[in-house]
């Protein structure tokens, strides 16, 4: 049993902002996977809920756009993030970091929607998110709203989102992902079930003959209190040959990034993490848009 | 907190049974439906030993409200038997396998087990091995739970074949 004061389950998404509206204590609660962890331990013991869980209609599934933006509904699951055809065919390194939240059943419950309103900076596909510069809509009594993934966050488990607010829709646009390639690297004591410790993922466009880096995205988890990208040393890479990229990448978001020691990691082994890997992605991210390297 | 009525199907069987709104889905069923092979480890969602399929979908039990189970097909360990008590293929996997030692996350264990045999789909150790990561196990050291399964999903696939 949970420690629970009330529980209402929302009928529609409008239904739910106005009970948000309403009171301005309750918290939502989607897929649960975090919500009533902190019930448990306590954190947000004696809380009054609402539900949206089951608004699947309103809030689940990932279309893919008449005009070629993938829209990605915020109650869509890691899984069906993963397994979704739209996502495999446009933005496939979101199904793939997607599918290295938590395990199988948390990632049948966990929700992408969830995974950026919760504001942690480990959250599996917020990076990925980042890089392509997901436009989040959202909506309140005063109706619908966009905000750039990238004004999003505004500090550990803060986000641009007001309290009768609710995420709506994850929009990718076409623009954002056609004729770029992504890997998202997650690096974790274990290789399931764990909290990644470092999380990078890279975006590259490359040159027609597939040698030089035309522009790039790179955005880290845990490498700071949020989910944040590295502008400079997206702009630093812009026209390198491939293998060059590769090879000053991580020393260049070492000057970006601001991990710090926790219990799962010092910052020494972050900023280790963090040049390795940062490298590793590019090259992973390169080879999956057709380079020889 | 009032009481609420559930109305869903458990193990094939329609099921109305009253709940507090704060209770999981593995308290509804352990405590008020009787089926103890839904096993309480961890209660955050991390052991899977409380895994169930809901609508096909194997989730921890522990972190699912009883509330959202509404309407939703529920099936446990309880409901694989068929109907002379005899166990389903993928039990007997897991005896034959000796994948128990201790038996506690065995039940959610044949539950993933049950969703990877029902995809039809053949995989290969490496598939396996990340299929049932959700599952802690402190006796066995997986070997012979992976043995099992890959077992029950040849045989399926054998079957199928037929």
């Amino acid at each position: 049993m949970y420690d629970i004061t009330s529980i209402y389950q929302a009928r529609s998404v409008d239904d739910a902002i106005s009970a948000l509206k309403s009171d301005p204590e309750a918290l939502v609660i989607a897929g649960g996977t975090d919500v009533l962890i902190k019930i448990r331990e306590g954190k947000d013991a004696g809380c009054r809920l609402v539900s949206i869980h089951e608004l699947r209609e309103e809030l689940e599934g990932v279309a893919l756009a008449p005009n070629g933006d993938v829209e990605i509904g915020p109650l869509t699951t890691f899984r069906g993030c993963t397994f979704s055809d739209v996502i495999r065919a446009t933005v496939p390194v979101l199904g793939e970091a997607a599918d290295m939240a938590g395990g199988p059943q948390l990632r049948a419950a966990g929700t992408l929607g969830g995974n950026l309103c919760n504001g942690i900076t480990s959250a599996d596909t917020a990076s990925t998110q980042m890089a392509f510069g997901a436009i989040l809509r959202v909506r309140g009594p005063e109706g619908e709203r966009e905000i750039s993934i990238n004004d999003w966050y505004r500090g550990v488990g803060k986000v641009a989102l007001a309290h009768d607010e609710l995420l709506v829709k994850i929009v990718i646009p076409k623009s954002h992902y056609e004729g770029w390639s992504g890997h998202y690297i997650k690096y974790a004591m274990r290789s399931a079930m764990d909290i990644a410790t470092l999380g990078v993922s890279c975006l590259v466009k490359l040159s027609a003959d597939k040698t030089v880096v035309e522009d790039l995205r790179l955005a880290f988890g845990v490498a700071g209190p949020v989910p944040f990208r590295c502008l400079e040393t997206e702009k630093a890479m812009t026209g390198l040959p491939i293998g060059e990229a590769v090879k000053q990448i991580g020393a260049s978001a070492l000057k970006e990034i601001h991990p710090r020691d926790s219990w799962r990691a010092s910052k020494a082994f972050r900023i280790q993490l963090a040049r390795e890997l940062s490298g590793r992605a590019l090259a992973e991210a390169a080879r999956k848009g057709g380079a020889q390297i | 907190m009032s009481m609420e009525i559930l109305s869903c199907t458990v193990n094939g069987r329609p099921v109305e049974v009253g709940i507090d709104p704060r209770e999981s889905l593995a308290d509804t069923l352990r405590e008020r439906l009787g089926l103890t092979s839904v096993k309480k480890g961890c209660e955050v969602g991390e052991c899977g030993a409380c895994t169930v399929l809901v609508d096909g979908e194997a989730i921890d039990s522990c972190i699912y409200l009883s509330v959202w189970a509404q309407g939703k097909k529920i099936l446990t360990v309880e409901g694989l038997q068929d109907e002379s008590g005899e166990l389903s293929p993928i039990q007997k996997a897991f005896v034959e396998e000796a994948a128990i030692q201790c038996g506690f996350c065995t039940p959610g264990i044949i539950m993933s087990a049950v969703e990877i045999v029902g995809s039809g789909k053949q995989y290969t150790r490496e598939e396996l091995r990340k299929l049932i990561s959700g599952h802690l196990c402190r006796c066995t050291g997986y070997q012979n739970i992976l043995n099992a399964v890959e077992r029950a999903v040849n045989e399926a696939h054998k079957f199928v074949g037929k």
